[in-house]
Parts: structure tokens; C-alpha cells; sequence
């Protein structure tokens, strides 16, 4: 059951949009709580280079072990107060659910292990791959990878997940085009429309999953659509104004996911949380400088404003001077948290102008990192949830958003060169012929030139 | 400027036709589209409107991409301007027995999902006066063995975005050895590298789409 979102704000104040502290705490197994006060490390780490099959499968689990008992013993040695891990499944390992549950296992046990022996508090979030997104056009609600993807859900949460999230892909099919064509339409179509309707299917679901077996539904990013644009904005491939409506545009589908009763943390990848977490007050999984050995960014301080847990995105168990890559990652994260948290420790003033430093050196140097300011995330939240479907919240997203950047230009808030501008330019004039109403985008794309990329019985409609 | 250059001009601004509203400064003017019409009906032959105008006018937007002047989007739009004048061209250049300069076969590797640079390679390629057989994602080393059986002259490119998919560019390109095909291979995408390449014997790596078409002009003798 899909709730409607409130007409109010639940961080109204950008002063109360801060880390560490979210209005609708989660509760973990292991003996803590995330949004309650302090900033948590959220590790994540991948396989090295390997082909996982059965001839390999040994070596898989055994790297796992391997990590795990490293990170646990670098997080002991160094006090953290409580650590989350985080596993992403790998496509074989979603496609063969029973794999992906045995490292699951291997895990968790190895984490209840640390928690008896040392103390050390902690939550494993599982992510499953959206392997539905194999075949194009994907068939969203039915086939084997769907099939294979719910089972995936269902065996971690009973093989020892704390939590489950997705990066899910609905519309990715129609986005990725429409992203290098730079096509408002197309993109629009994708995040308001036919995303939006893949996340109310697949999150009805996976809460229900999370129910049974008694797990947190914690919930899901805009990865696949705006970290694809931010990557592609930081390589020069499209400008990065785009990535930044697309970021703003993507509030709306990840909030999809709360309202069908997904309780946070947020995923890591998902930029989009700190507007998440004002709309809803759950508290949320950020990256940022940390995460640079996964993908690069302009939004490395910034993005630790209003962050519950700090994460690294994702780094490969590869051998540095120190130690193996998760290690190092994971030490990062816990220097990174501890100033946080002591910063939170000396009261209010104290955060607010630690938040402000992270804010102000980055704010100015990026569009992606200007639409992370408190107070326009609070802004354009409040604009956002004014409206009374997801297909206009999406549209006034993508408005504001155009018109805030051309704003912040005018008044060289951020510095915008001329190919930016031009695009910018050219991105408003493509607004203005989108459809205010649903049904007539639908019936455009229906017959345009994305009708042989999606199946429209896929998001019924 | 002659009209060979003004068509030229056009692709590179990605302007199609006098109905296009992009670029903004061109909207009502006339465009690819419409420049070839008047180029071929003042009997400007369709093989030098090809060569001088549409690849020539791509070829400087991906040096201009490469550069750091254009997004992709604006290669888009100039692509999308040369394939209106092909389009007109095109029963044209068969009549004058024109050929394609080269076939490349494209495809992301096994277990990846991931095309949209695949997609740009393939665009870059077109636009650069190539035939382009696009395998898709997710591509098994069979297809690149059937497409290499089909296609003995074509160079075959792989891409993949994963550490963890990445050496299904070597078993492809091991089967396609193995069953006796000797195509040349280049290899692309972010796992993917210039030692990587060499390691898996592969003729070639392109760092991104833009040099594409001169890794692969250069793999048959077209360029240096």
C-alpha cells in the first residue's frame, strides 16, 4: 500500500538538516541505533578481478571471510561505536540466489561473532542486483530475473541480512538514452513515470519480504540514473547542469520506496537522501571523498552533511602499502565519523558550523553540489511535495531546479561556462513543450522514438 | 562558403533540417537535410558530399569532443544532422558504387549490462563512415564467433564496465582464436586498459568513443 506524501515537511528548518540526527531513528539488531545522535561507518567492498562460477566459487566465499574478519578487527582496534556492512550482491550471485545468501551467511555469522566475542555493535545491509535490467527491453514484473530476484530477497533476509535496499532500475531502459541525447522528454518520462510506477511494484514487495522475515526494508538510490549522469558530467560526456535536474528529479521515485513502508537507512549511492530525509526524517547512508576509490564526484564534503552513516561506495579487495583496500576504506570512514561525532558532542552551534565548512567548500564549485545546500534542499523539498501526483512532483523538480541554476548563474553563486549555459539554455526551452499531464507524455512515448525500448504492460500502463 | 562547406558547417552545429529548433540560432534556417537536397540537385556528386561534408564535419565534432568543447549530446544532435544527408545520399552512393570504409562488430561482454558506451562507440563509428553490427549487452563469445564467421574482414570491438566481467573479454577473444578467427579485436570500457589489452592479446584499446574511429582507421590502414 502506497501512503501519500505529507504536505509538510518533517525538517522544515535547514539548521535541523544535519548528520547524525535524523526524526525517525532506525533500530538494529546488533545494540544500536542509526539517526540517533552519532555517525556510523557503512563499509562496502567487491571481488577483485575474478570470474565467479563454480570453478571459482571457494576462492569467493573465501575473500569474503577474509574481508570481513579484516574489517571487523580494523573497526575493533579502532573503537568505532558501531559498524554497518554493506554486501552488493553481484549479477551471478543474484541470478543464483542461493549463492549470493551463502556469502549473506558468511557474513553475518562472522559479525555476530565479533559482536559476542568483542562487542563490536553492528547491521549487515543486503543488495540485491536488479538483474531485471539484463535483457532489453526488461520485463520488469514477470520472467525468470524476476523471479530470481525476489527469491534473492527472500534467502538473505532468512540467511542473516539486517537489512535489505536495492539499486533498482525501473525506466533505466528509456534513461540511458534519453541521458546522452540530453531528451527532458525522455527523461522525465523514465523518473516520473515509469520509474515511479517500478517502485511502488517492487518496494510493496520488498517490504513485505523484509515483514516476514523480520528485517529492516531500508531502502533504494537514483543510481542507476543520476550517478550514471554524475559520471558521465565528470567525464565531459553531458553537462552538468543535466546531472543536477536529474539528481532533484530522482527525489521523487526514491521516495517511492518510503511511502510504501521502507523505514532507511537510505542507500549510500542515493545523493538524492538529504531531500529524502527532510521529506520523511529517516535517516540516511551518504558518500562522498570516501567513496572516490569507487567513482569520482564533486560533492566529497558536501555530501556528508546530513549523513547518518558515511560510506565508501563499494572498493575492491586489492593490496595496498597499509593493508587491503576495505581496510583502509573502512579506517577512512571511522576518522571521518569520529570529527563528526565529536562535533555533534559539543552541541549545536558546534555541528552547524562543522556542517557549514562541509557545505561551503564545495557549494559553489558545482551544480551538484549547490542543489546539496540545506537551505535549497529545503526549498525545493517544500516546492516538490506541494504537488499532487509523482508525474507533477517530478515536473516541478525539474523546474525549479532549471530556473534555481539560472538563478545561482545570474548571481555567480556557481560559475557556469558557456557550453553549460547553452545546455542550459536548451533544456529550458525543452521543458516548456512537456506535457503537463501524464496521460499525454504516455501516449507520446507510446509512439515515439523510445516505443521499441520499454514495455509499457511492464509499468501497467 | 561554398555549399559543401555550409553543409559541412551544419553537421558540426547539428542542425538537421529548417523544422529543427536546435540549435536555437538555426531554428528556420535550412539544414543538413535540406543543403544536401540543393547539393545533389546541382549535381554535386554524392560520394563528395559524404567525404567533404558529412564525415568531414563529424570528424572535426569528435575532435571537438575530444578537446572538451562538446558534450555528447551535441555529437548526438550533429549525428543525428549527418544521418538526415545520408539518408538522401544514400541510393546515390550505391549507384556510384561506393563502399562503406569498414564493418565493426560491437558488443558488451558477457554478464554486462552496461552500453551506454558501447552505444557512443557505435555512433562515433557510424559517423565516421563505418558499418556498425551492434551485438548488444550481455553478449556470449558464440554471437562474437557467429558475428566473426559472418563478418571475416569486420574488426570486433568488446566492451565491459566490471572488474568482474572484464575477463570475458579474453575468453571471447580466446574462442574466436580458438575456432580459427582471426579478426582483430580492440577492447573498451572502464575496466578495460591498455595493459589489460595486451595481456588478453587484444589489437587494440580505446579509451573512449571519440578515438574510436581512428584506433580502428589505423587497425586497417587508414590512418597512421
Amino acid at each position: 500500500m502506497i501512503s501519500t506524501v505529507e504536505k509538510k515537511l518533517i525538517i522544515s528548518n535547514p539548521d535541523e538538516l544535519f548528520f547524525g540526527l535524523a526524526p525517525k531513528p532506525v533500530k538494529c539488531q546488533r545494540g544500536f541505533e542509526i539517526g540517533n545522535g552519532v555517525v556510523y561507518p557503512e563499509i562496502n567492498f567487491t571481488l577483485p578481478q575474478i570470474i565467479i562460477n563454480e570453478s571459482t566459487w571457494k576462492e569467493v566465499k573465501s575473500i569474503y571471510t577474509e574481508i570481513i574478519g579484516e574489517v571487523c578487527k580494523r573497526a575493533i582496534e579502532l573503537k568505532t561505536p558501531a559498524l554497518v556492512v554493506e554486501f552488493e550482491l553481484l549479477p551471478p550471485m543474484t541470478m543464483n540466489p542461493e549463492w549470493g545468501a551463502e556469502i549473506t551467511k558468511i557474513l553475518s555469522e562472522n559479525l555476530d561473532v565479533f559482536y559476542k566475542k568483542s562487542g563490536l555493535k553492528s547491521a549487515l545491509r543486503v543488495t540485491p542486483v536488479d538483474i531485471r535490467d539484463t535483457n532489453r527491453p526488461p520485463l520488469m514484473r514477470s520472467g525468470e530475473l524476476t523471479v530470481n530476484m525476489f527469491r534473492s530477497f527472500e534467502l538473505c533476509a532468512q540467511a542473516g541480512a539486517d537489512m535489505l535496499s536495492i539499486e533498482s532500475t525501473g525506466g533505466k531502459e528509456v534513461h540511458d538514452d534519453a541521458l546522452v541525447n540530453a531528451d527532458l522528454s525522455g527523461i522525465i518520462f523514465s523518473l516520473g513515470i515509469l520509474a515511479v510506477k517500478d517502485m511502488q511494484y517492487l518496494w510493496e514487495r520488498v517490504v513485505d519480504i523484509s515483514k516476514n522475515h523480520n528485517v529492516i526494508p531500508a531502502g533504494d538510490t537514483g543510481c542507476a540514473f543520476a550517478n550514471t549522469a554524475m559520471i558521465l558530467a565528470d567525464k565531459g560526456m553531458i553537462p552538468k547542469t543535466l546531472a543536477a535536474v536529474i539528481r532533484v528529479a530522482t527525489v521523487v521515485r526514491s521516495l517511492q520506496a518510503y511511502l510504501a513502508g521502507a523505514i532507511g537507512p537510505s542507500k549510500d549511492c542515493a545523493y538524492e537522501g538529504p531531500y529524502i530525509k527532510a521529506i520523511t526524517g529517516i535517516p540516511i547512508s551518504m558518500e562522498g571523498k570516501t567513496s572516490a576509490c569507487a567513482h569520482l564526484s564533486y560533492l566529497g564534503n558536501i555530501a556528508s552533511a546530513a549523513a547518518d552513516l558515511w560510506s565508501n561506495e563499494s572498493v575492491q579487495n586489492v593490496k595496498l602499502l597499509s593493508a587491503y583496500a576495505p581496510v583502509v576504506s573502512l579506517e577512512q570512514l571511522i576518522y571521518d565519523c569520529r570529527l563528526m561525532n565529536l562535533a555533534l558532542k559539543n552541541g549545536n552551534e558546534f555541528t552547524l558550523k562543522y556542517r557549514n565548512l562541509m557545505v561551503e567548500s564545495d557549494a559553489g564549485l558545482d551544480p551538484q553540489a549547490y542543489i546539496l545546500k540545506p537551505e535549497i534542499i529545503i526549498s525545493l523539498s517544500q516546492k516538490i511535495i506541494q504537488e499532487d501526483s509523482p508525474y507533477k512532483m517530478t515536473l516541478c523538480a525539474v523546474d525549479e531546479t532549471l530556473k534555481l541554476l539560472r538563478d545561482a548563474s545570474d548571481k555567480k553563486e556557481i560559475k557556469l561556462n558557456e557550453m553549460e549555459l547553452r545546455w542550459l539554455d536548451i533544456l529550458s526551452m525543452q521543458f516548456d513543450e512537456i506535457p503537463g499531464d501524464e496521460i499525454n507524455l504516455i501516449k507520446k512515448m507510446k509512439n515515439g522514438i523510445y516505443a521499441d525500448k520499454f514495455l509499457p504492460a511492464e509499468y501497467d500502463i | 562558403m561554398n555549399l559543401i562547406e555550409v553543409i559541412k558547417e551544419n553537421v558540426i552545429r547539428g542542425h538537421t533540417d529548417s523544422n529543427a529548433k536546435y540549435p536555437p540560432d538555426l531554428a528556420g534556417k535550412p539544414g543538413v537535410k535540406d543543403l544536401v537536397q540543393n547539393a545533389i540537385d546541382e549535381m554535386i556528386p554524392a560520394s563528395q558530399i559524404l567525404n567533404e561534408s558529412l564525415i568531414a564535419g563529424m570528424e572535426i565534432v569528435g575532435s571537438k569532443f575530444s578537446a572538451g568543447e562538446y558534450f555528447v549530446p551535441d555529437m548526438l544532435l550533429s549525428a543525428q544532422a549527418m544521418k538526415s544527408g545520408m539518408q538522401i545520399i544514400e541510393p546515390l552512393l550505391k549507384s556510384e558504387d561506393s563502399k562503406k570504409i569498414g564493418t565493426v562488430v560491437i558488443g558488451t561482454v558477457k554478464g554486462d549490462m552496461h552500453d551506454i558506451g558501447k552505444n557512443l562507440v557505435r555512433m562515433m563509428l557510424e559517423g565516421g563512415g563505418f558499418e556498425v553490427i551492434d551485438l548488444g549487452i550481455n553478449t556470449p563469445p558464440e554471437k562474437f564467433i557467429e558475428a566473426a564467421k559472418k563478418y571475416p574482414d569486420a574488426i570486433i570491438g568488446m566492451s565491459a564496465l566490471l572488474t568482474t566481467t572484464m575477463e570475458n573479454m579474453r575468453i571471447s577473444i580466446e574462442a574466436l582464436r580458438a575456432n580459427g578467427l582471426n579478426n582483430k579485436v580492440i577492447i573498451g570500457g572502464a575496466a578495460a586498459s591498455q595493459k589489460f589489452a595486451d595481456e588478453i592479446h587484444a589489437d587494440g584499446f580505446t579509451r573512449d568513443a571519440a578515438q574510436s574511429v581512428q584506433l580502428v582507421k589505423r587497425l586497417i590502414g587508414l590512418a597512421a
